[in-house]
């Protein structure tokens, strides 16, 4: 039995394209790239344990009252209004272009970069909710109410800096945030009017 | 005409694979509740991954649906939860993470969720000093 010298043959690679391209194809199937997002906000500290929650003392002309009764009704102060009406409303008040007695108290403040200004940091946006109430109208409150500060911010720094919020430098920003704080606060949750 | 050489096909493809495999990220737990989060215009990317803590809010899947009834629950990690054990969750996760301070609680809450249950949350998490959160929601134009 005399042995045959055998070429050892190479494994044929040809397929190995086609495997890997399904590979490829699973992975960007299952790919979500996470773009995950959302809106950003900051819980006030927990009261101290001593204490009652305080009941801090402002000037009823520096606080806009959002309430939502679980129907899903908005009022505003004393006034019924449609959530699209909410953005330019918390913006006049935020802002109390003529000095108005009845929108927030205005005061003399030196702000890094932009000098004396007067402004409405005393402001409070009360956020009121009923146990009721459905998440999605309470997500839509607080993203017009963001969104007011955004466009605020935006105009401001278009004004005094001529580019948009974003694309200010770090201090730029601090100085913008100090003209315009975000004050949105939120008590809890009462029933107005509601179910449960 | 010669053929064009194709070996290197395959450590193309390799390497687009590669990018794919490390750009993944597998959702780690298996929802239990359904949600359709809220859509809003003024949304923030995530940033920081490894300091986000998930909190999942919605009725319980169909499958479940015959079990655990269709009123919202909270979900934190793997099982169903009640408001105040979300306490010890945050504190489990905060002891995992290198850097403590920027944690951030996201909250993947189902848009018909009543105020109530997430109002509960939210003292709680006021309590356990988890201030950082993000109600997470979908880009409306």
């Amino acid at each position: 039995m005399g042995k045959k010298k055998k070429k050892v043959p190479g494994i044929n690679a040809s397929s190995t394209a086609d495997i890997s391209f399904i590979l490829l194809i699973f992975f960007l199937i299952t790919t979500s790239m996470d773009t995950d997002m959302g809106l950003a906000r900051r819980l006030p500290p927990p009261p101290e344990k001593d204490q009652e929650e305080a009941e801090i003392d402002v000037k009823e002309r520096n606080v806009l009252n959002v309430r939502l009764n679980a129907a899903g009704n908005l009022m505003v102060n004393h006034d019924f209004i449609d959530i699209k009406q909410l953005r330019a409303r918390a913006k006049e008040f935020i802002k109390n272009e003529n000095n108005l007695s009845s929108l927030p108290e205005k005061h003399m403040k030196h702000i890094d970069l932009l000098g004396q200004c007067a402004v409405t940091d005393k402001h409070v946006i009360s956020v009121q909710t009923d146990r009721g109430t459905s998440y999605t109208i309470y997500f839509q409150v607080q993203n017009e109410l963001v969104a007011a500060y955004n466009e605020l911010r935006n105009e401001l720094s278009k004004a005094k800096f001529g580019k948009p919020y974003a694309a200010l430098n770090e201090d730029q920003q601090v100085a913008i945030r100090a003209y315009y704080p975000q004050k949105i606060s939120e008590a809890e949750p009462k029933n107005y009017g509601g179910t449960n | 005409m010669p053929e064009m050489n194709t070996s290197s096909l395959p450590d193309l493809i390799f390497t687009i694979l590669f990018f794919f495999m490390i750009v993944t990220t597998m959702r780690e737990v298996t929802l239990k509740v359904k949600f359709t989060v809220p859509a809003g215009t003024e949304l923030e990317k995530l940033e920081k991954k490894s300091a986000v803590s998930f909190i999942y809010v919605g009725p319980p899947t169909d499958q479940l649906r015959a079990t655990m009834g269709s009123t919202p629950r909270i979900q934190l990690n793997d099982r169903f939860a009640e408001p105040g054990e979300v306490m010890d969750f945050i504190a489990e996760e905060r002891a995992t993470m290198t850097d403590q301070a920027a944690q951030t609680v996201s909250m993947k809450i189902d848009e018909k969720t009543p105020m109530g249950i997430v109002t509960d949350i939210k003292e709680v998490l006021r309590k356990s000093w988890a201030l950082k959160i993000n109600y997470s929601a979908s880009k409306r134009n």
